[in-house]
């Protein structure tokens, strides 16, 4: 008989008060009997609609019934038969808007908490089994994986399971892409994504780090030293501004900037030799998951007062609604329906205030998003001395500037077609690069296709 | 890991290191950078590349030691590692289809204006190199300098070596007599290039100047060192670091590189620039 409660198991959390000043992790996962309670909740369909959310295709009620039977390496054999990442994906994943939206169980009440019984499988293993992968034996065909964030982690890990010799290039020091310079700790530790590194290398993925493709080695000359294929993975680029007076001034920087220095040169941490501004008051500029990362690092690098300057209303923020949720308990002031003007500067161009002006929506714009307007006369002075900018990105240019060939959209995104193939031939592409900022879950769905499509092509 | 395999010391504080790098090695060029990071605990730190060996597979590079990482990095000696080392980030310099060309080199800048003089040199240009120095106890890369240079100017501020002054008066006499330049590059301090940038403006000679914001990444995603150009913002790692000098707010680039001095200010001895308040006294 199925666990009949409307809602979910609750997952423990530190403290609010507490956890806003330390970059230890947010939640703390399930216990076993937690998760043998929620996965009660599962009703097992035949025809699972969960599943068919899911960008990497997890056997969701299979694993579940598993984890029912408190058989949790069974669960975590099938969600690994089709998922490289699920430590990440049990973590970041929007499942409201990817598997749990489609769970019965959600028509009345909540439903089924796959998200956190996915972590704490993933989570269970690594901490009771944590074997290593097995290496497939090598058909000693070289495949190029360049960028080593979400996208190109599951498309070398496909590729190393079908024995491809996959090379990961890496252009920062650290392997792992947005999973360690964006994603702050207290969301995902680093020390889970390493892990994930290990064992990609344990299937014989050789990871390069320090090597900016497009700079040191061209896709051109990558298929000169014999890959036969390469995938793109190289995620999102260049941080966008405002271009409102006063972007110059010092304490303004992207939230690119802000999180790098914090998560992956872990300026939090005193021993660490990157610094970061000591801010009394930050304003975090945007409405996306990104910028609730910034403004909860901000929180938790002492900053008396946080607040997210979104032109738009709370519920038009692009935002998971946990980490809006997550944020507002921490402490983190929303502006909404506010926007930046002009960043104001002290005499010794430090930043002493920011100019908004408020907004009110008007007629819905081509997201379907009703358009904020300014309400004249009503500008005002936010007391900040830190403005982090979080408004998306644009492509980088690196590689599409130096592959001849390579066909990127109007705003210089790569072109792919239905097999995630580039406009050159066994060139393929996935992710960011392809999307503009999207998700991990998308990123990973993109590079596992692309390892199914780097397959059949290398046996035509 | 990337090996130390040579490392001497050109002036008390400035250091020359060649780092065991080939894949770097084999595709640098002039006006490029690299970034290193000594340990797990250490910063991201560029620095324009003085040199490279292809055969050899090694990076030069001439570094002061004014702030934590340059000071910790200059206590290595040869034989010893370094954590990271990545490149070759930014744009090379331009050094194709010039007929004459004036570097003008500042301090340490000189270290890294050599590559590209000897790249224009090669590319079939006349080169004129200014290059200027405090004193003369901290000259670096005479000998270098002269065997690239058709013309070589040694100035320093206070008349210790070479000629007494600044790089910009033999370059505005240069200017004045009819010199056509193509191009002028500069590579220094920021009141140097902005000042040299100054001197050639009213002649039309272009200018490019060699920028050094705040970095972190270096690839083009933390936006750290966006400057303004022309009234745009660009981004040095991936758009320079090689900019028009006459386009270039350095007002705004001496602000933002101030942004963590506080922090630095411990280590770092506090050097204000006699150019600034010289130049200023000799451009009208």
């Amino acid at each position: 008989m199925a666990n009949m409660t409307l809602t979910k198991t609750p997952m423990p959390e530190q403290d609010p008060k507490v956890r806003a000043r330390n970059f230890k992790e947010v939640s703390l996962g399930y216990t076993a009997e937690m998760a043998m309670e929620e996965a009660g909740r599962c009703l097992k369909c035949r025809n699972p609609k969960c599943v068919t959310g899911c960008p990497v295709n997890v056997r969701i009620p299979e694993f579940i019934a598993k984890v029912q039977e408190g058989d949790f390496k069974a669960a975590y054999e099938i969600i690994s038969s089709t998922n490289a990442l699920p430590a990440l994906s049990g973590r970041v994943c929007p499942q409201e808007s990817q598997c749990e939206c489609h769970c019965v169980r959600g028509i009345k009440g909540e439903p089924v908490a796959i998200g956190r019984l996915e972590r704490f499988v993933a989570d269970w293993y690594r901490e009771n089994v944590n074997a290593m992968p097995e290496k497939v034996p090598s058909n000693g065909i070289k495949v190029a994986v360049v960028g080593s964030g979400p996208a190109g982690m599951t498309c070398a890990s496909d590729l190393a399971k079908r024995g491809y010799a996959v090379t990961m290039f890496e252009a920062l020091h650290t392997a792992g892409g947005v999973l360690v310079y964006g994603i702050p700790e207290f969301r995902l530790p680093k020390a889970i994504v390493a892990n994930e590194i290990t064992k990609l290398e344990a299937q014989g993925v050789e990871v390069m780090t320090n090597m900016v493709i497009g700079r040191v080695l061209t896709i051109d000359e990558l298929f000169e030293m014999g890959y036969k294929a390469v995938f793109v993975g190289s995620g999102a680029g260049l941080p966008m501004f405002m271009n409102i007076p006063g972007e110059a001034l010092k304490g303004v920087m992207s939230a690119n900037e802000y999180l790098t220095r914090t998560n992956l040169m872990k300026a939090y941490n005193e021993e660490a030799d990157t610094p970061v501004i000591q801010s009394k008051a930050v304003a975090v500029v945007g409405g996306g998951n990104v910028a609730m990362d910034a403004a909860r690092c901000a929180m938790r690098l002492g900053a008396e007062h946080v607040y997210i300057v979104y032109r738009r209303g709370e519920a038009e923020m692009p935002a998971r609604l946990e980490e809006v949720h997550h944020a507002k308990e921490e402490g983190i002031e929303l502006k909404t329906l506010c926007n930046p003007v002009e960043i104001l500067g002290d005499e010794t161009g430090r930043v002493k205030g920011m100019k908004c002006v408020r907004m009110e929506l008007g007629e819905p714009d081509a997201s379907g998003r009703r358009r904020p307007v300014e309400i004249p006369g009503s500008e005002f002075i936010l007391d900040v001395d830190t403005v982090v900018m979080s408004l998306g990105t644009s492509p980088n240019p690196l590689i599409r500037s130096t592959t001849p060939g390579l066909d990127t959209n109007r705003k210089g995104c790569l072109i792919v077609d239905e097999n995630e193939m580039t406009t050159r031939e066994g060139v393929f592409a996935g992710g960011d690069a392809v999307t503009g900022a999207a998700t991990v879950i998308l990123a990973m769905g993109a590079g596992k296709k692309a390892a199914a499509a780097i397959d059949e092509f290398l046996n035509k | 890991m990337y090996k130390i395999v040579r490392k001497k010391e050109l002036n008390p504080s400035v250091t020359l290191m060649e780092i065991e790098a080939p894949f770097i090695a084999k595709k640098a060029k002039a006006g490029q950078f690299i970034i290193f990071r000594i340990d797990e605990q250490g910063e991201r730190v560029p620095l324009t590349i003085a040199g490279y060996d292809r055969e050899a597979g090694t990076i030069t590079i001439i570094f002061q030691k004014v702030g934590f990482s340059t000071i910790a990095l200059g206590a290595l000696n040869e034989g010893d590692y370094i954590r990271d080392f990545v490149g070759p980030l930014g744009k090379p310099t331009p050094v194709e289809g010039k007929k004459k060309v004036c570097v003008v080199g500042g301090g340490v800048g000189c270290a890294i204006a050599l590559p590209s003089a000897k790249g224009f040199k090669e590319a079939g240009a006349e080169v004129t190199v200014i290059a200027g120095f405090r004193s003369k106890d901290i000259v670096i890369l005479e000998e270098e300098f002269k065997a690239v240079a058709d013309h070589f100017i040694l100035m320093t501020d206070d008349g210790t070596y070479g000629r007494h002054g600044l790089v910009t008066e033999p370059l505005k006499e240069l200017l004045e007599n009819g010199e056509q330049f193509d191009e002028v590059l500069a590579i220094g301090p920021i009141p140097m290039m902005k000042f040299v940038s100054l001197t050639t403006k009213p002649y039309g000679v272009h200018t490019s100047v060699s920028l050094n914001p705040i970095m972190i990444d270096g690839t083009g995603m933390c936006g750290g060192c966006r400057v303004t150009v022309g009234g745009q913002t660009k981004f040095a790692c991936v758009d320079g670091p090689e900019f028009d000098g006459h386009q270039v707010d350095f007002a705004e680039l001496m602000s933002r590189n101030a942004t963590y001095r506080d922090r630095e200010a411990e280590v770092t001895e506090t050097h204000t620039c006699r150019m600034d308040a010289m130049g200023k006294a000799l451009i009208k």
